[in-house]
């Protein structure tokens, strides 16, 4: 478990975002120069772009930049009702009077922290068009209720998330907002660094997360002949979590991956088969 | 009840007194009664009914039907053991005594039937599921067939149409899995690749005198092998394999084979050491010990012909593949200029975890290459037949290696180059990859009025598909209904926080307090204008076509009530003199009785000249005011015309006309039918804007589905 500051345990506390410092280490294994390219947009203050399909390592790899950098991270789960005021701030009513209060974009840029947009396109697309001044040179908010710009130290960085693979017309980057950032591609680990991850994140024994690495490239195989997306490695890391559990292998992957995958029964046999041809 | 069996003298004792009749010094029932002692209480209470109610009819048919009870309960459970007792009293009743102790007597018969049907699996039940699993063990889809013989010719897996070995469902399905991937093996693990001295296992096996044998020989061999292939790599399927083999009969192998089973099963063993076996065993005169059941042939022939055929389509796609790169390399002018040819080296990437795929790496000139993921998988199905990517491989694809590219000049259909065709018809560029350069005018399109057709067959479709429109209503209007938030509302069903502060604000500033302080959840209004482009041409003659016409029916069913613009049309043509765009339906048409005529005259006509029909339909397009304009392709199979529009020029050109739709706002996508539309879609459309339906009879209900999940 990852420890956050203050205090030791997160019981019952209330924490405000900017406090969210991550203190240990969030495991992360490098794919390639992920972790370079990322010190070195960070240093020149451009915003940074991560493209990948879901459970492949994004959030993960904030986390973990977050940490190296020790910079507080503020993360925003996008939605289709996220308005650019969610994003900046809005004035509120305390004690008879009206109060400006900044949105999580504004307080990263305050404290200088990262903050990290998750997919992005799920938000309304006017949202988008809020993050562009402080995406390019300027890197200044502008507040539009207050009137005032706020200028983000060098510390901030922002971040966003977003998966390439979805077929929707309306959920797609605009130009004018992706050309603003340095993309990194995030994909599935090769097998043999993703069954180290499964090992770690899990405390599975090594041959069997290797097995279950391998059902999961099957599972991949599929993607595109029925199936919309492969067994992610976090649904990998699900399944061994229950195989560590005393949960019987079969069992595990059909629970963590091919009831997760899909609704069609006859891909969910073919998935169930696969799995069965690996584990006794 | 006491659950003790009664003891072969007390059944005797019971038996005796139903069946007085017909019993005598010579016809006792003491053996009935001793082999019913073996059985449960319960068996035999219920073979003692039974035996009651039957004697009311006739003591001889109870006699009978008391000897053939015992074979009857150890055939069938007891429900299917009554079933066969008012199958022989029905012929008893209809035809009498002697049919009906033949009946009686019939009982192995009768289970035999019994337990085929109801434990017999059906091909078409398991295809889906196999199909997939198929797809998953390594990526490279073969296709299930059911067939008289059961192999595979590496394209293709053969299966029996029906299975009933075993009496419980579950077990047959499971035979035909382990038959699947059994012969899966054989294409995964290279027992069709080239032995030593580059021959096939036919040449092989025509070198024996006894060619069957054999065969049959290399088959129960090549097996061995197979097995401890999925021993190492499939551990669960491995033991399911054994275990459905240990229930019909373990194979056992006589002592000279010995040596040649630790050969095979070392994880280095190739389809060579088959073959070196296979001369050892031949040579001491061994027959091959029974096969396993789930071990298929080995019809050298077919597969032969059959991989012949798929290798030298694999050679063409890999050396166009790298003419590919040559080009965006800029290495084919280079080379013409020096003269020499461009030549690629390859080699295998393993990862040091053996149970990763293997990666191709490419090199030009010392540099490596990164080769598409679609070349990678290509590049896998060439390792599985070679085990290397053959050097004539590595040559580029030269300009001619399109069949056909070359034009017809003296054709008779050429008499449409008259310029009289052109008039009040629509002229189009024409995108030339080769000259990088549009040729001006080049196409000639005209719209045309689908016949109308009299036949009833929209309302037909309605009919049959009513169930499956009114659960696409359902959904449709789930989507119409999605909601969004309006702020500032005067009502409404939520507090609008930023409303309140302002009005508040207003309030003390001395202003007057706005009354909009509500959000209210309201309708989004879907601002979505789309152009459905289907595929008229020859090709979708039959299925396909019919196909089409139902995804329209529903399609336009589920529009209607979307309330989204649309617009249909259909396209064929010959020739870039001739091409035709079909008007089934204008954006400003509404959806009546004059379209349903037309829909059902939809009808195949000729050729598909993709890049001037997606140019016009642009054009019409942006005319339209809408904020999302969709451009949506059904069709079979890759841009193709008469005159040399096909290969690489129809897709570029199609290509091209997509690039020019999308820089003017239109999204286009394509949904085909064509299984080997992975070759070429993705450049035409790019990654994610197509899908492959894998079943034509599918395509109805798919389309409007993925007109959904693209929409929303």
């Amino acid at each position: 478990m990852q420890k956050l500051i203050p205090g030791t345990t997160l019981d019952g506390r209330t924490l405000k975002t900017e406090e969210f410092i991550v203190r240990d280490e969030p495991y992360y294994e490098p794919q390639g120069a992920e972790i370079e390219l990322f010190h070195a947009a960070y240093t020149n203050q451009i915003p940074v772009l991560l493209k990948g399909p879901t459970g492949c390592g994004k959030t993960r790899f904030m986390e973990h930049m977050a940490w190296r950098l020790r910079r507080p991270l503020i993360t925003v789960s996008c939605h289709d009702d996220l308005t650019a005021s969610d994003l900046v701030g809005r004035y509120l009513l305390m004690e008879g009077e009206t109060r400006w209060v900044n949105g999580p974009l504004a307080r990263a840029v305050q404290i200088g922290g990262i903050c990290y947009l998750d997919e992005i396109v799920e938000a309304r697309k006017d949202t988008t068009v809020v993050i562009h001044p402080l995406a390019d040179d300027r890197r200044v908010l502008p507040m539009e209720k207050t009137g005032e710009l706020l200028k983000a130290p060098a510390e901030f960085c922002l971040a966003i998330s977003y998966n390439p693979g979805y077929q929707s017309v309306l959920k797609d980057l605009k130009h004018s907002t992706r050309q603003r950032f340095v993309a990194i591609e995030f994909d599935y680990p090769p097998a043999d660094l993703e069954t180290t991850i499964v090992v770690r994140e899990s405390g599975l024994a090594e041959d069997i997360a290797a097995r279950l690495v391998k059902f999961g490239g099957m599972t991949r195989n599929l993607k595109g002949s029925g199936l919309d997306e492969g067994a992610s490695t976090r649904l990998l890391v699900h399944a061994a979590k229950l195989m560590v559990s005393k949960v019987s292998p079969r069992t595990a992957c059909r629970g963590a991956v091919s009831e997760a995958l899909t609704d069609d029964p006859d891909m969910r046999a073919a998935i169930n088969e696969l799995s069965s041809s690996l584990f006794a | 009840m006491s659950q003790r069996p009664l003891s072969s003298f007390e059944l005797e004792q019971c038996l005796e007194n139903c069946l007085d009749a017909v019993l005598s010094t010579r016809r006792t029932a003491e053996a009935p009664a001793s082999e019913l002692s073996a059985f449960t209480r319960r068996q035999q209470e219920f073979v003692l009914h039974w035996l009651d109610v039957i004697v009311s009819s006739n003591s001889e048919m109870g006699f009978q039907f008391v000897s053939h009870v015992p074979e009857a309960l150890r055939l069938l459970p007891v429900p299917e053991v009554e079933k066969w007792i008012i199958h022989f009293m029905d012929v008893y009743d209809r035809e009498g005594l002697y049919p009906g102790s033949a009946a009686v007597r019939g009982v192995g018969l009768f289970a035999q039937e019994c337990r085929i049907e109801s434990m017999a699996v059906d091909f078409s039940s398991i295809v889906r599921v196999l199909e997939h699993f198929i797809r998953g063990l390594s990526g490279r889809g073969l296709k299930l067939e059911a067939g008289e013989h059961v192999f595979t010719d590496t394209g293709h897996i053969y299966l029996p149409a029906r299975l009933a070995v075993f009496v419980s469902e579950k077990m047959n399905f499971r035979l035909y899995k382990a038959t699947a991937a059994h012969l899966w093996a054989q294409t995964q693990f290279g027992t069709f690749r080239s032995t030593r001295n580059g021959t096939g296992l036919m040449k092989v096996c025509a070198g024996f005198p006894q060619r069957t044998r054999a065969c049959r020989l290399l088959n129960a061999l090549e097996t061995v092998r197979l097995n401890a292939c999925i021993e190492r790599e499939l551990p669960g399927l491995y033991l399911e394999m054994m275990a459905l083999q240990r229930e019909l009969a373990p194979i056992e192998y006589p002592p000279q084979w010995q040596p040649s089973l630790h050969r095979l099963r070392k994880p280095a063993a190739t389809v060579q050491d088959t073959v070196d076996e296979l001369r050892r065993l031949f040579s001491c005169r061994q027959t091959p010990p029974a096969a396993f059941c789930f071990q298929g042939d080995l019809r050298l022939e077919d597969t032969e012909t059959a991989m012949r055929g798929r290798q030298q389509q694999e050679k063409r796609a890999f050396r166009l593949w790298l003419r590919q790169i040559a080009l965006d390399l800029k290495a084919v002018e280079a080379a013409r200029e020096t003269g020499s040819a461009v030549r690629f080296a390859a080699s295998w990437e393993r990862a040091p975890d053996p149970q990763q795929e293997m990666s191709l790496v490419l090199q030009f000139d010392g540099t490596p290459i990164d080769p598409p993921d679609d070349m990678q998988l290509l590049s896998r199905s060439i390792l599985q037949d070679f085990g290397e990517i053959p050097h004539d491989y590595l040559m580029p694809a030269g300009d001619a290696a399109y069949p056909g590219t070359s034009r017809p000049a003296d054709l008779p259909s050429n008499v449409w180059e008259g310029s009289y065709h052109e008039e009040g018809a629509h002229l189009y560029n024409e995108w030339d990859f080769r000259r990088q350069h549009y040729r001006k005018d080049w196409c000639v399109l005209r719209e045309i009025d689908v016949h109308p057709s009299d036949e009833p067959y929209v309302d037909e479709v309605l009919r049959r598909y009513s169930g499956l429109i009114s659960e696409l209503r359902k959904t449709f209007e789930m989507l119409r209904g999605e909601d969004r938030i309006a702020r500032k509302q005067s009502n409404g069903d939520d507090v609008d926080l930023d409303a309140v502060v302002e009005a508040y604000a207003d309030m003390h500033a001395g202003m007057e307090m706005s009354e909009r302080l509500f959000t209210k959840r309201r309708n989004l209004e879907r601002s979505m204008a789309v152009v459905f482009m289907v595929d008229m041409s020859g090709s979708t003659k039959g299925w396909i076509n019919d196909a089409e016409r139902q995804a329209l029916v529903m399609l336009c069913e589920a529009l209607e009530l979307l309330g989204d613009r649309y617009a249909v049309y259909g396209f064929s043509g010959i020739t870039r003199k001739r091409c035709e765009l079909y008007r089934v339906k204008r954006f400003d048409e509404s959806y009546g009785e004059a379209v349903k005529r037309r829909i059902s005259g939809i009808r195949p006509q000729d050729y598909t000249r993709m890049g001037v029909i997606i140019r016009h339909l642009t054009d019409m397009l942006e005319k339209i005011e809408a904020r999302t304009k969709l451009l949506i392709t059904l069709s079979d199979g890759k841009p193709d015309d008469y005159d040399g529009y096909r290969g690489e020029y129809g897709v570029e050109d199609t290509r091209q006309a997509l690039i020019e739709a999308k820089y003017r706002g239109i999204h286009p996508f394509c949904i085909t039918i064509d299984k080997e539309a992975h070759e070429y879609l993705p450049r035409m459309f790019g990654a994610v804007n197509y899908v492959v339906i894998d079943e034509v009879n599918k395509l109805p209900m798919k389309v409007a589905d993925i007109y959904r999940k693209l929409t929303t």
